[in-house]
């Protein structure tokens, strides 16, 4: 969900009330021990790391507000959310310190809600203690006494509909000695989300319980909405730092494989734990569980963030971005050097499919181009704009239906040569992403080009061999094309 | 449809605020959870809709111990008639024709005796809000279940709505589902135990996983809500989205003519 990027006055008080702790505490638990208010942040940041070395006791002020916010560009849901915000923000705490936690539920909101913390030992986790009418909060203590990174969440009845709705975020309680220092640190949560329609499908979506009960999501997303944590939003480091992610899963059903495309992690805290696995490409991260992964930035690019059980990705939202920037590192990645002609031995060319006939010498029918153009879009573009040209909301843009292709195909031509880059506004979305170069000929961009016009709802119409040889002669300026071009 | 007049004790400009009451046939209530027996449900008389803003002016203006400043504290939290501009002064933000919400037990309850009524049991509410449009039990029927659960995808920020907005269901009663919560005379009687002191044992199995070890429909997910609901309240709760609406019983030798 995206809600806002400035934080709230709450948090600004909690931050202030952080400095301006000089109270010593006088309650039972955690007696003559140091008052600090905790840091809360919204995903993607991290609390800072805990410096002193002794226990405090930490006064957590958490609210729950029923409200609606973004899944998905154009697609809205009523979130039931921790802080406002999906994830819940993520919360930082010391091993042996005295945390005393009030949940606050909105006088507006419709529901009871409670909160059960992973990292607390005792009944439910808090869920009794803290089970809270609209209009009135609870006040409960607690000691977290084991370090690790724990999920906390809603487990109000019915607990499913209560935690697929945004209800979840982490707790990181950190071992008496602190955790090793890193460069950066992010916040990243898996979760998944029941609409009645599709995905994608505009407007405000409500909950699915049949969906829900089979296990059957119509959006997997990283920080509680589609493209949370990409273009705009995607987060960044420089090579030669190390980065370690914070990943929870709220689920409430899916376990995640979690990966990260480009890169290795150097470590991996097992399940959220103690225990160190190293050298791992995917690690699991089951519902209402986390691990912490570290990497070394080694080489600049986009690392991309997925569950790679792969579908969620490309279909379902669970994609994220991770921009490193920095000098080429091309000892440990090259860049590609070379692109040559590979023809095995004794080898012919394959027919899968029936085309239709070619006349050597004269022009492809319009029924050719489109035989040829398919078979370009499907080795070329397939894997961006998807097998039925819509793209992947807020991510690529559609080609179907497309009212930028069709105003003006030449400018689809100069962005398969040049490439492009910088914002795009697609059937009334937003856009901003890179697209490279096509290494393909003249004649492969007007047969894929007159594929893509006469297909999909698009206004039809030919693009010609010689037309795309003037628009690669004339350069990518009268587009606004190519890469570095802004 | 039987028909009774509402029992008058206050003056005759309360004749514009003649609630309507319906007739709820017999029935049996099953509770949610399987350890309780199912319970018959009587004949009875419940308003055709939710108390609205203004009836509830009426009541106050009657009997003023009830003023939002007046209210004794043991019986109306902070929010009681929060939305009200003043004590006798709806405003802006209370419409005469929605229904009156912020409102504690002991105040509606003390509604209903001045108007000769009472609060339905949970039983007998829950056994009339089971009602759709054309059938008197929808238990099973999930495009009913889908149109309550979609009440919840509406934040109650968006405010309250006029009585008799949603839906009017078989026995002639608007607004069971879709509009506000409503008070039972026991409210904090629907789980394994009637002890409301006994507060853990109570809440526990409305929690995680355990929260439907002992139910009799682990797909009735709205009722789950309102049980939820109802157990998080003490009977001072005054919250938003929260009202209600009179029963009765029904007169022994009913007259031959509605009146």
């Amino acid at each position: 969900m995206n809600i806002s990027k400035s934080y709230s006055p709450r948090l600004a008080r909690i931050a202030l009330g952080l400095f301006a702790a000089a109270a010593l505490s006088t309650s039972a638990s955690g007696a003559t021990l140091p008052v600090e208010e905790a840091v809360l942040t919204h995903a993607p940041n991290v609390p800072p790391p805990i410096t002193r070395r002794t226990p405090a006791k930490v006064v957590i002020n958490l609210e729950v507000r029923e409200l609606v916010g973004k899944l998905a560009d154009g697609v809205e849901y009523t979130f039931w959310t921790f802080g406002s915000t999906v994830p819940g923000p993520f919360i930082r705490v010391r091993e042996g310190d005295h945390v005393e936690f009030h949940l606050h539920n909105f006088p507006d909101n419709k529901l009871p809600h409670n909160i059960d913390l992973h990292a607390v030992t005792g009944p439910g986790g808090g869920a009794a203690a803290s089970f809270t009418a609209p209009g009135h909060t609870s006040t409960f203590n607690f000691k977290p006494i084991n370090p690790g990174l724990y999920v906390y969440h809603c487990a109000t009845a019915p607990v499913g509909m209560h935690v697929a709705n945004g209800m979840y975020g982490l707790i990181l309680v950190e071992p008496e000695h602190g955790l090793p220092p890193v460069d950066r640190e992010f916040y990243v949560m898996q979760s998944e989300f029941y609409t009645e329609g599709a995905y994608g499908e505009p407007g405000l979506q409500t909950f699915s319980m049949n969906k829900a009960l089979d296990e059957r999501p119509d959006y997997v997303v990283f920080n509680g909405s589609v493209g949370a944590l990409a273009g705009d939003n995607s987060i960044h480091a420089k090579t030669g730092e190390t980065v370690r992610l914070y990943v929870g899963n709220g689920g409430p059903n899916l376990v995640s494989s979690f990966h990260v495309i480009g890169e290795i992690f150097d470590k991996v805290y097992i399940e959220g734990g103690d225990r160190v696995n190293a050298n791992i490409q995917t690690t699991l991260v089951p519902a209402g569980g986390s691990a912490i992964v570290e990497f070394k930035c080694e080489a600049p690019g986009t690392l991309v963030l997925v569950d790679h059980s792969i579908f969620r990705a490309f279909n379902k939202g669970a994609l994220g971005m991770l921009k490193v920037e920095g000098e080429p590192n091309t000892e440990i990645f090259s860049g590609k050097t070379m692109d040559s002609v590979y023809q095995p031995e004794g080898r012919s060319i394959p027919h899968d499919a029936p085309r239709p006939p070619r006349e050597e010498g004269k022009a492809k029918t319009l029924a050719q181009q489109k035989a040829d153009g398919e078979a370009v879009y499907k080795q070329t573009c397939f894997a961006c704009h998807q097998a039925t040209g819509q793209g992947i909301p807020s991510v690529f843009p559609p080609l179907a239906k497309a009212d930028y292709f069709n105003e003006d195909p030449d400018r689809a031509v100069a962005y398969v040569i040049f490439g492009r880059e910088g914002p795009l506004t697609v059937n009334g979305a937003q856009y901003n992403q890179v697209m490279t170069p096509q290494n393909i000929t003249d004649e492969q961009i007007a047969d894929v080009i007159t594929y893509v016009l006469n297909t999909w709802g698009n206004k039809g119409g030919r693009m010609t061999v010689e037309r795309v040889r003037e628009i690669r002669e004339g350069g990518p300026a009268p587009f606004g094309a190519g890469i570095g071009a802004h | 449809m039987w028909r009774a007049a509402i029992v008058l004790l206050g003056t005759l400009t309360c004749a514009s605020a003649l609630a309507e009451q319906v007739r709820v046939g017999e029935g049996v209530y099953r509770p949610l959870y399987r350890n309780e027996p199912d319970q018959p449900v009587a004949a009875f008389l419940l308003d055709e809709t939710p108390v609205t803003n203004e009836e509830f002016l009426q009541f106050v203006a009657a009997v003023p111990r009830w003023k939002r400043s007046t209210a004794s504290k043991l019986f109306v939290d902070d929010h009681y008639l929060a939305h009200w501009a003043g004590d006798l002064e709806l405003g802006t933000n209370a419409q005469p024709d929605h229904p009156v919400t912020h409102v504690s037990w002991f105040a509606a309850r003390a509604y209903a005796k001045w108007k000769g009524a009472r609060l339905p049991t949970l039983a007998e509410w829950e056994w009339a809000a089971s009602a759709s449009e054309t059938s008197a039990e929808t238990r099973g029927d999930t495009n009913f279940l889908r149109r309550i659960l979609n009440w919840y995808s509406k934040p109650a920020s968006t405010g309250t709505q006029p009585v008799r907005s949603t839906y009017k269901n078989l026995w002639g009663a608007w607004d069971m589902h879709g509009s506000v919560w409503e008070w039972v005379e026991d409210f904090n009687s629907s789980l394994v135990t009637g002890e409301s002191r006994a507060d853990s044992s109570l809440e526990r199995p409305m929690f995680c996983g355990s929260g439907a070890a002992g139910a009799a429909d682990v797909e009735d997910y709205a009722a789950f809500m309102r049980f939820a609901l109802r157990s998080s309240l003490t009977a001072r709760s005054a919250t938003s989205s929260l009202g209600f609406r009179c029963a009765r019983d029904l007169p022994r030798d009913p007259p031959e003519d509605s009146l």
